[in-house]
């Protein structure tokens, strides 16, 4: 093995929050393409509209608090904030779920709480639950992948529903848009049906919801560059998807009409992107190592409760606010032994 | 501790020591029934009354009370004036009655309540404690009815809806319509959105102060400059 030590001094690029985010926004890349290809323009118009707002109002509260704007805004937290949140939204949103969103992330949620470093809960999932529990009809309007859709909206057609509210002749939003494969296994499940009859139905692919699966795809390799890259430590993904896994293991094997199987949940609704890129958000994930790991499958055990027997179709947000709430106990508990303190 | 100026007493129940904004007591009708104006206002004056009785009866018997019972005595006071309002609010304002529920009955519970009558009412003259009780009521109202005005407005996009509630058939159609074609902000009805408006007129209540502070501060600097 070659081993070749050059004169001195050795220092290797610095790591500063510049690049982390930087790093994280580009890992979302994939995912991001993904779901650009089979949902259409309406994600492309969420995220200008709502990482536009993030860096707005992360400038105005910066500004109002009297913090140097250009420096807090250069590490581009905000600009992730208002990134994952667009991710999280449906492609048939008005104008204003994306920009009331990413307003309520970064004024309420961040810099009412201190700004970047010191906020309790993760920013984008305040913004996403806030709309969710607010504007239930809106944040339904989920886009068919392509294919199944009877009608594509163009670039410009996008726009026209997203600021004006405009849609082409002859269509309405109840024909271009369609439940997502969790929301619609949750109704028809209530509905008496079981869950191989639903599956047959052309929304649903070989792993999770037709579409969804690649989409999640793109966030597991960009989530599995951020591992490599030491971006983000393994424990969190592991322990959300391990749990997530287990929980819909053990149920899948004792009634496999009514939960659907450990791998669709992997792959449907924001699992990947839940597990690699909002969970582990450094401020208000859980620090130490065990720690991370219980916070990881605390996680994945509640995105399955919620999705199994809750009143949303899909539970990450959720989650992951609540197991931000439990972080300084888990932090508390779970702190390493110092180095020649304690222990035998 | 027992010659306290009205003007102070009324200061400190409206403004400077507001059992909403700076004890921050009785927090928990004050979150749960602020969904409108009127069931704040409805609310505000349940307990208004109920503090004005309360303190003043505390303050006649304060010195018949003996110390080492006067809290259930002021639990029974309290109690007592509690159930007439109750009932009668249940004859006179029956649907409005119907809608604040059991946070009517639960007054008896607000640590306001009993907070006024242990440390002012039970040391001080009846006028005094009267005084302090309408004080102190009327700045739990007054946020009552700011933080329920507020949530009526983001969330449903009204404001005095339902005010045939507490002044009959002439006040149906008081409630205004602020924005037409308004979708609801859920959110602000919901209880975070009471969390977060109280904690936002707190702050704004803070601010005021901070500047308040400030001002003599720079009035009396200028008045020296000159010299």
């Amino acid at each position: 093995m070659e081993f070749r030590t050059y004169s001195s001094p050795h220092l290797s690029g610095t790591n500063h929050v510049g690049r982390l985010m930087r790093g994280v926004m580009l890992a979302a890349l994939p995912g991001l393409i993904l779901a650009w290809w089979f949902f259409g323009w309406g994600v492309l118009v969420n995220l200008v509209l709502a990482v536009s707002t993030c860096i707005g109002a992360e400038a105005a509260m910066l500004r109002m608090r009297r913090r140097p704007v250009r420096v807090t805004l250069g590490d581009g937290s905000a600009a992730l904030t208002g990134l994952l949140l667009a991710l999280a939204l449906p492609p048939f949103a008005p104008w204003w779920i994306p920009v009331l969103g990413a307003l309520f992330a970064i004024v309420i949620a961040k810099q009412l709480y201190g700004g970047l470093g010191y906020n309790p809960f993760n920013p984008a999932m305040v913004g996403y639950v806030v709309l969710l529990i607010s504007f239930p009809r809106e944040m339904t309007l989920w886009a068919p992948p392509q294919e199944l859709a009877d009608a594509r909206l163009s670039l410009v057609q996008t726009l026209a529903w997203s600021l004006l509210g405009t849609l082409p002749a002859g269509t309405g939003i109840d024909a271009i848009s369609m439940a997502t494969p969790l929301d619609t296994i949750k109704t028809q499940l209530g509905l008496g049906l079981t869950l191989t009859e639903i599956q047959a139905g052309p929304r649903f692919g070989s792993l999770g919801g037709y579409g969804w699966e690649w989409v999640n795809l793109g966030f597991l390799l960009g989530g599995g560059w951020l591992l490599y890259r030491g971006t983000i430590q393994w424990q969190i993904p592991a322990g959300f998807l391990g749990g997530l896994f287990v929980m819909a293991l053990l149920f899948y094997a004792a009634d496999s009409d009514t939960y659907a199987s450990p791998l669709f949940h992997l792959f449907s609704g924001a699992a990947m992107l839940g597990a690699f890129f909002i969970a582990t958000d450094p401020v208000s994930a859980s620090t130490t190592p065990r720690g991370r790991l219980v916070y990881g499958i605390g996680i994945g055990i509640l995105v399955y409760i919620i999705r199994a027997w809750g009143g949303y179709p899909d539970g990450v947000a959720f989650a992951v606010l609540l197991m931000n709430m439990a972080v300084p106990t888990i932090d508390y508990y779970t702190q390493p032994r110092v180095y020649g303190q304690g222990g035998e | 501790m027992s010659e306290t100026s009205y003007p102070e007493i009324a200061r400190n129940g409206l403004w400077n020591n507001n059992p909403a904004l700076v004890q921050l007591l009785g927090l928990c009708p004050l979150l749960a029934v602020t969904t409108t104006f009127i069931n704040g206002l409805g609310l505000g004056i349940a307990t208004t009354l109920t503090l004005i009785i309360s303190n003043s009866v505390v303050s006649a018997i304060r010195k018949l009370v003996r110390p080492e019972v006067r809290i259930p005595v002021f639990v029974l006071v309290i109690a007592s004036t509690v159930t007439v309002i109750e009932i009668s609010m249940n004859a006179w304002f029956h649907e409005l009655y119907l809608i604040l529920g059991i946070f009517i009955p639960l007054i008896v519970t607000n640590c306001s309540i009993i907070g006024r009558a242990e440390a002012f009412a039970s040391k001080n003259r009846l006028r005094a404690a009267f005084t302090d009780g309408l004080a102190m009521g009327l700045g739990f109202t007054a946020v009552l009815v700011t933080l329920g005005a507020l949530r009526e407005i983001i969330g449903k996009g009204t404001l005095f809806a339902q005010s045939h509630l507490m002044f009959g058939e002439l006040a149906a159609n008081w409630s205004l319509t602020l924005i037409d074609d308004y979708r609801g902000f859920l959110l602000a009805v919901l209880p975070p959105g009471a969390f977060i408006g109280l904690g936002l007129i707190i702050a704004v209540k803070n601010l005021i102060d901070q500047r308040r502070a400030r001002r003599p501060v720079r009035a009396a600097a200028g008045e020296t400059a000159p010299a």
